[in-house]
């Protein structure tokens, strides 16, 4: 449930986030700020910057400039070297959970032993006690009895569902999902989608790339549109997305529109 | 033209062509094992970024890689001698150039191998807050390994046939002996057919393994 102290104090809060590839700029100066069991969906078109910024927050990609807060700890970037390194940054890590566009989960490793994997390596816990957690995230991700099969016999909506299990395994305080749905087929979209939806529902914080608009009309607090590595629009879902003011985003989103995506929704 | 073969002639040294396959068996044996231990070494080196670590490692695979084995071996024992002001025995200075020429393969191997995991699997074991330490105990090297198998075993069988160089430097192996019993019987006929057959007997079961491993790895 969200207090009245953390609507004020953000568990993520991320500030003037600047990060260039060289002289070629990705994200311009983004802040965000994300309540603790709040959703917020990214939007925008390809090479907008979304994901260089996801990437930015679980720092897979080192932030050129900015700060970035999550629950107590803040982290300040552009003060030469690395901000984190060793230790210190798989730490940090590992209080955040990733869901890649292309799964990513460890071929070498059944279903079970992915979800095993966080937990027992990174955290020590006892074998007995990570089996029994991951066996009840494979259930509740509806991959009950599909335990001991490997990666490469899962369809790739049930791979994505393992990858969220495994994500989840490590109890983060904040879930970030990179696209997790382009690279599936579209008949398994919706049950990965679902798992997401219900997600929201128990409460996790999350951030979510997604080019599913419906879906995040339906999941999201809050929407941010992003343009050019910056964000040009943001607000609650229902007024970025059915009632946008930037004429970007009208025009981004009208492409989903014709499609026929938000007719039933709008 | 009727050539009457007389293998028993041939054979009947027993000993001396045991003799000559357990010293070919025991440079194979060592040879790989030291190559491995060298290529583990060199290849996780290669994979830090640090130049004055790599540079000089890039450069012993590439010498070592380019130039003829045979020459390795020679110049280990005829020319090095004259550098260092004392000759290594024979079976050292062929010890050591069949050493560091399968090192250098291995150490192509494994860097090949460890680079051949995608960064994919690389983030979602960061993701999970792994350390480098874990990350290739647990994710890397285990997946890098399999990939691994299948060359190693090619480049073993490659250098069994290669320690037969050891006769250059006379050291006593299937090779040799069988160039001292040719000149003892003269019957170079019998006598390198059934080298011949020897190797082959050797390797032949390395090369159906080596198949069924490639087959496993595509799985």
């Amino acid at each position: 449930m969200t207090g009245e102290d953390d609507r004020h104090r953000p568990m993520i809060a991320v500030t003037d986030l600047v990060k260039n590839y060289g002289p070629v700029p990705a994200v311009r100066g983004v802040s965000l700020g994300v309540a603790r069991g709040e959703v917020v969906v990214l939007i925008g078109p390809s090479g907008c910057g979304k994901s260089t910024l996801l990437r930015c927050v679980h720092l897979l990609e080192e932030p050129t400039s900015g700060t970035i807060r999550v629950g107590a700890q803040q982290i300040t970037f552009g003060g030469g070297g690395k901000a984190l390194v060793g230790r210190k940054l798989a730490a940090y890590r590992s209080r955040i959970g990733m869901v890649f566009q292309h799964f990513e989960l460890f071929p070498h490793m059944t279903a079970l032993q992915n979800v095993m994997e966080g937990p027992v390596t990174v955290k020590r816990m006892n074998r007995r006690a990570a089996a029994d957690l991951a066996r009840g995230l494979l259930a509740k991700v509806g991959l009950a009895g599909k335990e001991p099969s490997y990666p490469a016999q899962l369809s790739g909506g049930q791979a994505q569902r393992v990858a969220i299990a495994r994500a989840l395994a490590m109890s983060p305080e904040v879930m970030l999902f990179d696209e997790v749905t382009s690279a599936l087929d579209p008949e398994l979209v919706g049950e990965v989608l679902a798992v997401m939806r219900q997600l929201g529902e128990d409460g996790t914080t999350m951030i979510v790339v997604t080019h599913e608009i419906t879906f995040a009309r339906d999941i999201a607090d809050h929407v941010l549109f992003m343009d050019g590595g910056a964000i040009a629009e943001h607000g609650p879902a229902d007024e970025v997305l059915v009632r946008p003011a930037n004429p970007r985003t009208r025009a981004f989103l009208s492409r989903f529109h014709h499609a026929g995506a938000l007719r039933s929704a709008g | 033209m009727h050539y009457h073969w007389d293998l028993a002639m041939v054979l009947a040294d027993t000993d001396r062509w045991w003799h000559g396959i357990v010293i070919t068996l025991l440079y194979s044996v060592a040879t790989v094992v030291g190559g491995i231990v060298i290529g583990v070494f060199c290849g996780l080196a290669l994979l830090g970024r640090k130049r004055w670590i790599t540079l000089p490692l890039e450069g012993y695979v590439e010498i070592f890689r380019c130039t003829p084995l045979l020459i390795q071996i020679v110049w280990f024992y005829y020319a090095l001698p004259i550098l260092l002001n004392f000759s290594l025995p024979a079976w050292l200075a062929a010890g050591l150039g069949l050493t560091l020429y399968m090192g250098a393969f291995c150490t192509e191997i494994f860097r090949a191998g460890v680079m051949s995991i995608g960064r994919g699997q690389w983030q979602a074991g960061r993701a999970l807050g792994m350390t480098y330490t874990r990350l290739m105990r647990r994710i890397v090297l285990p997946q890098a390994v399999r990939r691994m198998v299948p060359p190693l075993v090619n480049q073993s069988i490659t250098q069994l046939k290669n320690t037969a160089l050891l006769y250059v430097v006379a050291v006593p192996d299937l090779m040799y002996t069988s160039s001292i019993i040719t000149a003892e019987t003269y019957r170079p006929l019998e006598v390198y057919t059934t080298a011949a057959a020897i190797y082959f007997i050797m390797l032949y079961p390395l090369t159906l393994f080596a198949k069924r491993l490639e087959t496993r790895v595509d799985r």
